[in-house]
């Protein structure tokens, strides 16, 4: 098993790979990159306050309370004045509290607001972020992209607001949407469709996890969030919309890729395979990791994946396909050509 | 002023015809056939005992699976099945029957009644709960069924639907769940329907509601609350079964059933239960501070009021558990002012103890030291809670380790340290033997360290987006440290444990006498002796304060004075 050396050099090898774009891996919530998380950010800061006063004021009392009521040897057993209660402070450590809560209610309801009410400008970025078992598809229905696992998304400026409308669906199970440098998490829910925005100010790559259990390989259902400059954004649409190419010498390993079961969960544009079932295969090599997030998309891993995909990341539900040596060489071959 | 009498008199302990032969078998009959409150409390409580040990081991295992990066110690689908069962077994397997244990125990003892109102009804509810957990544990053997699917379930301890459907969960683990949820309700609902019966009717002469102790009253309103959330559960776990083995479609989203409904049904009442399990906790508190710092609970009209009071809002909460889940901004402004709004009472509560402890003499016997941790510990757990109540914020830190900390310090930090602070101060009413002092405090201090190191820790992770219920990480995420410090204080924790049983174990072959009263207590379990005899009481008490004791005590200067 490989499998911890891959990792290990997973994070720089992910580096290269994506042509020196930073990676952000540390979800830190309070190290915002966009509006929602913003939002969020300003709000924890004035609930902390409040909270620590609070810590403050009421530990403090509980360790005056603790060190000079004490029992000591010179009270001979004698028991101290016994006091029942006291209607006013009861009513002054009650309405304390109010007067909190009726801050922080205020102080939540505007930032509900805030976020969930946001009128998106008119040339908002739809994309639709499709939960799987365990992996993520993205659809971009205005320009007819749909690839999985790395969401791409243009960095939005002071000069030039980009915002980007998700619209969260699943397949299969529960999922949540979680990059906490851009947003809070928002479920995918089977049946129902719901929404989030976010405006990146920052360009790198976000790394973020599915948060709502979803099964065996939750742990392995990472997020990608690649945030690029618009004209890089605008090149790889423009490479995207591009059906797959076939280039000499490597039509065996296609033919082969289509006479395999492969076809039924995958798509490749312009063939046959046009399956939905798994991740869209068209511009494979376009991406920069394996397994949603696992491991980097290498030839080498490619083709260890190809092998068994159940040795890298148990239980996905990509079937050992038995693979001999040849059909191995040759419908990698193919798949490490698309581009 | 003698208002209670305790003469060692009259009635006759009837001893049960004996139809075993040997002295063991003979005993163990009849520990099974027991309808006695008292034994019957014990078994509740050495069941939620042996459960805690076993859930304990569940999460020492997921911690030694998470202390480094990448390591491949356990497979995904067995930690899956992990914290499964470590969450089921905490919530339904230790908090509720250790709730149950002590109001058997201790509420007719209180109330100076002889028994519960219904001494079948409690054998029965203690029963089928084993049975219930034991089917639990069964779904390991038996879980794979004749496919070979699983073993045991691998769900989460919410079960979120369509997860659970026969689509997404084969085999019978998730069935073999449901069952046991069923039939563990069962005997909840049973000993709450008993315990509030029997304080409805069984208190003794003088007893008014008004003078009933704090812990009768939280008993009350928990049992109460059992009643109300109970039946939500078990119609959710009824539909899910439908949908499993008949085809109906409740849950089922493929054909048109909702997700989201699951989640309301379960929260409705998994909100409220996180009160079911923390009150008892309180009761314990609002008994052993007042004794240990020589003065009556503060403000026992405040603190009556307050419990009533969370009893109700906390009903009301249910949906802050589903911010995220794509509900209108009014539902989240609605449910997060409410869920704020229940730190009011309890915020009440603290204050009543502080006020009890100021102006004392306190003295720091074991119970009263897991008394004061709690009460600093469930300090941080109610301010991460209004935290967790800021809706916002709650869409970054649920479903991250943030809420896997705050609920560890609510359960951990706060119901537990309690209920071992009452394990401490009630062991010598029910064995007749002290427990050592010198061993509970190096059990005290070992969990301290042991809860700290791993809870504060785990909130920062949670908020650099580490999510909950992942069996693995990668490195390189700004997680590890916090991963491997959580872990060491698992150590310490299972250390702590081990002092806690073999004191448990050593006190009962050799420990101190206990006498009937070796706290000094005010309430009517210390005027019998240690341990009571079957009829508790030789001469049915009669009370005039909340503290009969301490009128006895004290004839020059008696409560019911003032009250």
């Amino acid at each position: 098993m490989h499998l911890s050396s891959r990792s290990a050099a997973f994070l720089c090898a992910t580096a290269v790979a994506a042509m020196a774009q930073t990676v952000h891996p540390i979800g830190n919530i309070f190290k915002p990159r966009a509006t929602p998380a913003d939002s969020v950010y300003n709000i924890s800061l004035l609930m902390l306050a409040v909270c620590a006063a609070i810590f403050v004021v009421v530990a403090g009392l509980l360790t005056f309370a603790i060190i000079r009521f004490r029992r000591r040897n010179a009270d001979h057993g004698r028991e101290p004045a016994q006091v029942y209660g006291s209607t006013r402070i009861e009513i002054a450590w009650t309405v304390l509290p109010i007067l909190i809560v009726v801050v922080l209610s205020m102080a939540t309801a505007r930032t509900v607001i805030e976020v969930q009410n946001k009128r998106l400008p008119a040339d908002t970025l739809k994309v639709t972020v499709i939960g799987h078992q365990w992996w993520w598809e993205y659809r971009y229905p205005e320009f007819g992209i749909v690839t999985a696992n790395e969401l791409h998304v243009p960095v939005s400026t002071v000069a030039k607001p980009r915002v980007t409308a998700l619209r969260l669906e699943s397949a299969d199970v529960a999922h949540s949407f979680w990059i906490p440098q851009l947003a809070g998490k928002t479920d995918l829910i089977p049946g129902i469709t719901n929404t989030m925005w976010i405006d990146p100010r920052q360009d790198g790559i976000f790394l973020g996890n599915c948060a709502e259990y979803c099964g065996t390989q939750h742990a392995n259902m990472l997020l990608r969030v690649v945030v690029e400059s618009p004209a890089d954004f605008d090149k790889w649409v423009s490479a995207q919309k591009q059906p797959a190419m076939t280039y000499p010498g490597l039509e065996r390993g296609r033919a082969t890729l289509l006479s395999l079961s492969c076809v039924n969960c995958h798509t490749v544009t312009g063939t046959s395979a046009a399956g939905t079932f798994g991740p869209d295969l068209t511009h494979l090599m376009s991406r920069t990791t394996l397994g949603s997030g696992m491991i980097p998309n290498t030839p080498e891993n490619l083709r260890a994946w190809m092998k068994d995909p159940q040795q890298i990341k148990k239980g996905n539900l990509m079937p050992n396909m038995q693979l001999n040596a040849r059909e191995l060489d040759e419908v990698v071959n193919y798949l490490s050509s698309l581009k | 002023m003698a208002t209670t009498t305790y003469n060692p008199q009259t009635i006759a302990p009837t001893s049960p015809a004996s139809p075993a032969s040997s002295g063991v078998t003979s005993k163990l009959h009849e520990w099974v056939v027991t309808v006695d409150h008292k034994r019957l409390g014990i078994l509740y409580i050495g069941s939620a005992l042996f459960f805690f040990a076993v859930a304990g081991v569940l999460a020492a295992l997921m911690r030694a699976q998470l202390a480094y990066p990448n390591l491949h110690f356990l497979e995904p689908d067995v930690f899956n099945r992990l914290f499964t069962m470590h969450g089921t077994s905490m919530v339904f397997l230790v908090g509720m029957p250790f709730f149950a244990g002590l109001a058997n125990y201790l509420t007719p003892l209180m109330i100076g009644a002889r028994d519960m109102a219904f001494p079948r009804l409690n054998a029965f509810g203690f029963w089928i709960f084993l049975f219930g957990g034991i089917l639990l544990y069964f779904s390991y053997i038996a879980g794979p069924g004749l496919a070979g699917h699983g073993s045991a379930p691998d769900v989460g301890w919410f079960a979120y639907a369509p997860l659970t459907e026969k689509a997404f969960s084969r085999g019978t683990s998730t069935d073999y769940w449901i069952l046991s949820i069923i039939l563990t309700g069962i005997g909840t609902t049973a000993s709450a329907i008993n315990t509030i019966a029997t304080i409805i009717s069984m208190r003794c002469k003088g007893m008014t509601l008004a003078r009933m102790p704090l812990f009768v009253w939280i008993m009350l309103v928990t049992s109460s609350m059992v009643l109300f959330i109970l039946p939500p559960l078990t119609a959710g776990q009824i539909m899910l079964l439908l949908d499993r083995f008949l085809g109906a479609h409740f849950f089922d989203t493929q054909a048109g059933g909702s997700a989201i409904l699951w989640q309301h049904f379960f929260w409705l009442f998994g909100h409220p239960e996180v009160y079911v399990l923390m009150l008892p906790g309180f009761a314990c508190a609002s008994e052993i501070i007042p004794v240990f710092s020589r003065k009556p609970i503060f403000g026992r009209a405040a603190m009556i009021g307050a419990t009533i009071g969370i009893g109700m809002v906390s009903s009301g909460v249910w949906a802050h558990h589903m911010f995220t889940v794509g509900m209108s901004p009014a539902s989240n402004i609605y449910f997060a002012v409410a869920s704020m709004a229940v730190g009011i009472p309890t915020g009440v509560k603290i204050f009543n103890w502080l006020g009890t402890m100021f102006g004392g003499k306190i003295r720091f016997d074991t119970p009263m030291l897991f008394c004061i941790a709690f009460l600093f510990q469930f300090l941080i757990a109610g301010l991460t809670g209004i935290m967790l109540a800021v809706a916002p914020f709650d869409w970054q830190v649920t479903d991250s380790y943030f809420v896997v900390a705050h609920f560890h310090y609510v359960l951990l930090g706060g119901l537990l340290f309690t209920l071992f602070g009452a394990l401490y101060y009630w062991f010598p009413k029910a064995t007749g033997k002290m427990l050592s002092e010198r061993l509970g405090k190096w059990h005290f201090w070992l969990l301290v360290i042991g809860f700290h190191l791993t809870f504060d820790t785990l909130h920062f992770p949670g908020m650099l987006g580490m999510p909950r219920r992942i069996y693995t990480y990668a490195p390189g995420r700004g997680w590890e440290i916090y991963n491997l410090i959580a872990s060491v204080g698992v150590i310490f924790q299972a250390a702590a444990t081990l002092c806690l049983v073999w004191n448990i174990i050593s006190s009962l072959r050799k420990g101190k006498p206990a006498g009937k009263d070796p706290w000094d207590g005010w309430t009517l379990e210390w005027s019998t002796s240690s341990p009571p005899p079957e009829y508790n009481f030789a001469v049915e008490p009669v009370v005039r304060s909340s503290r009969p004791l301490w009128d006895l005590k004290h004839p020059e200067d008696p409560d019911w004075r003032y009250e």
